[in-house]
């Protein structure tokens, strides 16, 4: 199918808007646009971070979500109790997959789940006294823990309880770094605002912890990796770019980061925003009160990892700027060869996408070197900074959607017919049995890194096995093809 | 009384953001910008109207400041 036109997609939308009532329809009309290259603000042409509509299937997540699943989990030698029932810790357990490195139950906790289990009787008298013996339980437990978190659930802000308060209590008491996010699931509209709360909470009980201390020694190339959650190990395959080209990764932010690295963090001479929607509050804070300038860089496929490098480099003097240009050379054989083999295989592939913040902008690159094209994109949680810097990277007349409603991507797909669908594991099973060819963006479908040049030629290799995956002409029963086909069979039997 | 970060843009320009709203423009036009009095009315890029209380010495960029929303 050809590209569409503006009409086209126009007609598009209007068909799947017919379905809703007057006052939804309404409402969801501002969430999808066509793209147009010549905007320069997204809030002409499409609204976003604002409330899902009641009945509609939304894929958003909650606050505590944000807060324990994206920021603070992965910090991991920090014990992270998801202070409330049971459930929202178990069932978010691990599903992440930000790797680390260290013995988990000894020194780092990534994969496990401490919860302080709340039953009907911690919602009547309150769960303070329970927290205050979870911490005590841990400290004793696992004493190589270098800090803990709460992160409260809903129940906390609905009966009050102080978390704040056992926090200080405990810290005096066992001499470490408590923090209490407020990051009730009902807060907000979506994840985003968890990202925030959790943003403010390092902001208030984190950074400024070695403030005045000087002992940490510093050199003029040291840089902080922001929002990167090494899913499937991306931070370390971006790390390994930075530091050939000459440059000191103090922290990472916070996929197999620690604790001592956020603190050092306020030490650095510049701040590199991977994810920046969860973690643009951090940079603008530390821009303000430690002067660290912060850039936005993004490792996906070659052409934007070049870029990035580049203006990255452009902020240190001329050994960086070399390093810079020593890193793409020195990979440029490789990646190189990845594009020969598989673009040939994936030109002209139609790709539609919808995921969480950050990921819906920054893979088209990838996709565009391999010769495929995003015909639609969308993010569940983003807000209009991001859409403005959405704008310039998608095609004219593509689709562009704001917290797509489970009838209205299904109803897309159906029309535009895309060879690939970037989404989520909600939306997996719903496509492939469509017969459409599917990657988890969320979590590279359990492959990964994707970032840098080595994940450049996983990613390029993923997309291939998936879309050319022999699976896909199996579709059809062999008695539903066309009668035509089986004519010859009959004829020889 | 909106908190309003400002902050220099890679071109010079500066950047408004107000956290709460999502919104990031650039200043198109400061009423008083000199190094003696800095302040007052603001034109942003989207052409709303703001206002600063005007300072006697030009703010240490990047800043949190309050500004006054002025309404058309």
């Amino acid at each position: 199918m050809a590209a569409m036109t503006r009409e086209e997609t126009e007609a598009l939308i209007q068909e799947v808007l017919e379905v809703y009532p007057e006052k939804a329809k309404a409402d969801r009309a501002k969430h999808l646009a066509i793209n147009d290259q010549s905007l320069e603000k997204s809030n002409k042409c499409i609204t976003s971070n604002r409330k899902s509509l009641p009945g509609v299937m939304t894929i958003r997540g909650c606050a505590y979500a944000g807060s324990k699943g994206v920021v603070w989990g992965p910090i991991k030698d920090m014990i992270h109790i998801s202070h409330g029932p049971v459930g929202c810790g178990q069932y978010s357990r691990a599903g992440r997959r930000n790797y680390y490195v260290g013995t988990t139950g000894v020194n780092t906790f990534g994969t496990m789940n401490f919860t302080s289990d709340f039953t009907e009787k911690d919602i009547v008298f309150g769960g303070d006294k329970k927290l205050a013996k979870c911490i005590d339980e841990i400290e004793l437990l696992f004493p190589l823990n270098k800090g803990i978190s709460i992160q409260s659930e809903c129940p906390i802000g609905l009966i009050g309880d102080d978390i704040e308060a056992v926090s200080k209590v405990k810290n005096k008491e066992h001499n470490k770094t408590i923090v209490p996010v407020r990051c009730e699931g009902f807060r907000g509209v979506s994840q985003s605002l968890g990202h925030h709360i959790a943003n403010d909470a390092i902001r208030d009980w984190v950074l400024e912890n070695r403030d005045g201390d000087e002992s940490f020694p510093t050199t003029p190339y040291d840089v902080a990796v922001i929002g990167d959650y090494n899913i499937g190990g991306d931070a370390w395959a971006s790390r390994t770019l930075l530091e050939e080209m000459g440059l000191r990764v103090v922290a990472q932010w916070s996929g197999d980061g620690t604790i001592a690295e956020i603190e050092k963090t306020p030490k650095v001479k510049l701040n590199l925003i991977h994810c920046y929607r969860s973690m643009n509050y951090i940079a603008r804070h530390m821009e303000e009160k430690y002067n660290i300038p912060w850039i936005e860089y993004n490792f996906f496929g070659p052409t934007k990892i070049a870029e990035s490098l580049r203006r990255i480099a452009a902020h240190f003097d001329d050994t960086i700027k070399e390093g810079a240009e020593r890193v793409i050379k020195r990979y440029e054989a490789e990646y190189e060869a990845v594009i020969a083999k598989y673009k040939p295989r994936l030109e002209g592939k139609r790709v539609m996408l919808y995921i969480g913040g950050l990921r819906p902008r920054h893979v088209i690159g990838a996709y565009e070197d391999l010769g495929m094209e995003v015909v639609g994109t969308g993010y569940e949680f983003g807000h209009n900074d991001d859409y403005d810097r959405t704008i310039k990277e998608m095609g004219n007349a593509t689709l562009l959607y704001d917290d797509v409603t489970g009838y209205e991507f299904e109803e897309f797909v159906k029309r535009v017919q895309p060879d690939l669908v970037g989404s989520g594991i909600k939306e997996k099973y719903i496509f492939q049995k469509m017969g459409v060819p599917f990657r988890q963006m969320h979590s590279w479908d359990y492959s990964g890194p994707y970032h840098g040049y080595d994940g450049f030629a996983i990613f390029a290799r993923d997309m291939d096995m998936t879309i050319n995956n022999p699976c896909w002409k199996s579709f059809k029963a062999p008695w539903k093809t066309e009668a035509t086909e089986s004519e010859p069979v009959k004829a020889v039997a | 009384m909106p908190s309003v970060m400002l902050r220099k843009r890679e071109d010079g320009k500066l950047l408004f953001y107000i956290a709460k709203k999502d919104l990031e423009e650039t200043i198109e036009s400061l009423e008083f910008d000199s190094p003696d009095r800095w302040g007052g009315e603001v034109v942003l890029g989207d052409g709303s109207k703001y206002y600063f209380e005007p300072m006697d010495t030009p703010p240490k960029i990047p800043m949190t400041l309050q500004a006054k929303r002025l309404s058309e």
